[in-house]
């Protein structure tokens, strides 16, 4: 299952080591990374690929305590959705 | 996938409230009958149950992986008077009971479809649901009843409009908020996802999803950043807007449709507004620039929103249905509220505005006292703009009790609040009280 994972808070050294870490420990497989400063916020985007058989419930419930713990907002959405909406 | 369009569409759901306001599972209930309307009572318990006892886990989990708010989960079922069969002397709150006993069980919000087509005539079934409806309707809490009372193919049925503004006076006077679970339409649709009116029509298929798409807020958006826009460029805006709002209706409805392992049927395009900030239909009349909804140019306004909204949204969806079109509830819209207590907007503006958007007048207060031959009145006006026109219009009035005119009526949630409109006072009672049939409208001479 691949997912957008979108990132998203003040500027502070270390964001990306911390969630890409955060991510290999969930055994998120890291297909795309972009990063950039928008509106004045760090935000960054990845496409990751999700272990076969994962709670995406419990995944996400993972991810939102860990961004709340680094002041981050962190979003994690199956990718599909996007394209819907996005492209013809 | 380009960054933009990511943080768009994050952006639309989180911060524009763009969101699924419902999935409706429609449910055909015609191999229920057993001609005994306890029996039938209890076929039909069960064959809801069956149906959608996964319809509430698949939303939530569609709603958790994608990210979008699917706002309520919905049933529509066969129209209720239908399911008699050969019961002389059917008991329809038995049936009422316990469809609100599997909307609880399940955990879905509403079920559509304690409802009767009378456009042509009534068969005691029938007139027997529409007087049980005070009743029915307050004694259960998710259960909604509509009743079509005209077309454009069969004219108008004025016995069956003189009975429904007698059962929403009756049905007020149990509480307000149970007055909201009832809709009189014209010209209804048989695949309408949306509560109050939603029922499952004899011409549909066994059972099948639909999604009623909803985003007010990010069509407001979109226009504001085109604040000097000409009228070709607005409604590109609009149609592009409705597009992306659409897809999404599509692709959820797909899924959930594929993981219950039923068909999926229809999207319905249609603008629902809540009371919350910067979710108003009304608002994206004023971003148009009007001073306030009700202004002069509020119905040209209204129509080519509706319009580019129908055009946007139908290449994205394969199927399209239901009422798909703004809705202009006064309680369920922030702006309209605030218009309708200032004296902006009143019950004549939007009885014009009815007739360039889908449905009508819509969760409307109107004071406790007014006559059930003035609330026929208004539902035989409105019916005729849906006759004359071919196209769906509806009432859905809330005589509150006790009310005068200016007074705030609560109903709570999405469902908001509305201060108390003024009916004109003249008598309606001997047009109504005449009774019989208005004819089909001639289908030439459109003038």
């Amino acid at each position: 299952m691949q997912t957008i994972i979108t990132v998203v808070g003040q500027d502070k050294v270390g964001i990306v080591a911390a969630v890409s870490t955060k991510l290999a420990a969930l055994h998120i497989n890291i297909l795309d990374i972009s990063q950039t400063i928008m509106e004045g916020s760090f935000t960054m985007m990845l496409l990751g690929k999700l272990p076969e058989q994962t709670d995406f419930k419990q995944l996400q419930q993972e991810l939102t305590e860990f961004g709340q713990s680094q002041d981050l907002t962190i979003r994690i959405q199956r990718q599909e959705i996007f394209d819907a909406m996005q492209s013809l | 996938m380009e960054q933009q369009k990511i943080i768009d569409t994050i952006k639309m759901i989180s911060e524009e409230k763009l969101d699924i306001r419902t999935i409706t599972m429609g449910i055909s209930l015609l191999d229920c009958i057993t001609g005994d309307t306890k029996t039938t009572a209890e076929r039909i318990y069960d064959k809801i149950t069956r149906r959608a006892e996964k319809l509430v886990d698949v939303a939530d989990a569609i709603e958790t992986e994608y990210g979008i708010p699917i706002v309520n989960k919905r049933i529509s079922i066969t129209p209720v008077a239908m399911l008699a069969g050969a019961d002389q002397h059917p008991d329809f709150t038995v049936i009422a009971k316990r469809l609100d006993d599997a909307a609880k069980v399940l955990g879905v919000d509403f079920i559509g479809g304690y409802s009767a087509t009378v456009q042509s005539g009534m068969t005691p079934a029938e007139e027997n649901l529409m007087r049980s409806m005070p009743e029915a309707l307050s004694i259960t809490d998710r259960v909604c009843g509509s009743v079509n009372i005209g077309s454009t193919k069969a004219g108008m049925n004025m016995d069956a409009v003189r009975i429904m503004g007698e059962v929403i006076r009756d049905l007020s006077a149990t509480g307000a908020t149970n007055a909201m679970k009832l809709v009189v339409f014209c010209n209804a649709v048989e695949d309408n996802p949306f509560m109050a009116g939603a029922f499952w029509g004899v011409s549909e298929g066994d059972t099948a999803i639909n999604t009623g798409v909803s985003g007010p807020g990010v069509v407001q958006r979109a226009l504001a950043k085109v604040p000097d826009a000409d009228f070709a460029q607005v409604c590109e805006t609009i149609k592009q807007t409705a597009f992306k709002v659409s897809r999404m209706g599509q692709f959820v409805g797909k899924i959930a449709a594929e993981r219950l392992s039923v068909p999926f049927n229809i999207v319905d395009l249609s603008l629902a507004p809540t009371p919350a900030p910067g979710d108003s239909v009304a608002e994206i009349l004023e971003t148009l620039g009007l001073g306030s909804v009700g202004a002069p140019g509020t119905t040209a306004a209204l129509a080519l929103l509706n319009d580019a909204v129908k055009k946007g949204g139908i290449m994205a969806a394969e199927r399209v249905g239901g009422l798909s079109g703004a809705f202009i509830p006064v309680s369920e819209d922030g702006r309209m509220i605030e218009a309708a207590a200032a004296g902006q907007i009143t019950v004549e503006k939007l009885e014009a505005m009815t007739a360039v958007c889908s449905v009508g007048l819509d969760m409307v207060a109107i004071p406790g006292d007014t006559p059930a031959t003035s609330i026929g009145g208004m539902i035989a006006d409105e019916a005729a703009i849906g006759m004359i026109n071919a196209k769906t219009t509806a009432v859905r009035l809330i005589a509150v009790p006790g009310s005068q005119v200016g007074d705030m009526v609560e109903f709570g949630g999405i469902f908001g609040r509305a201060p108390v409109m003024a009916v004109n006072t003249a008598s309606s009672a001997h047009f109504i009280g005449r009774g019989g049939h208005i004819p089909a409208p001639i289908h030439s001479f459109k003038n």
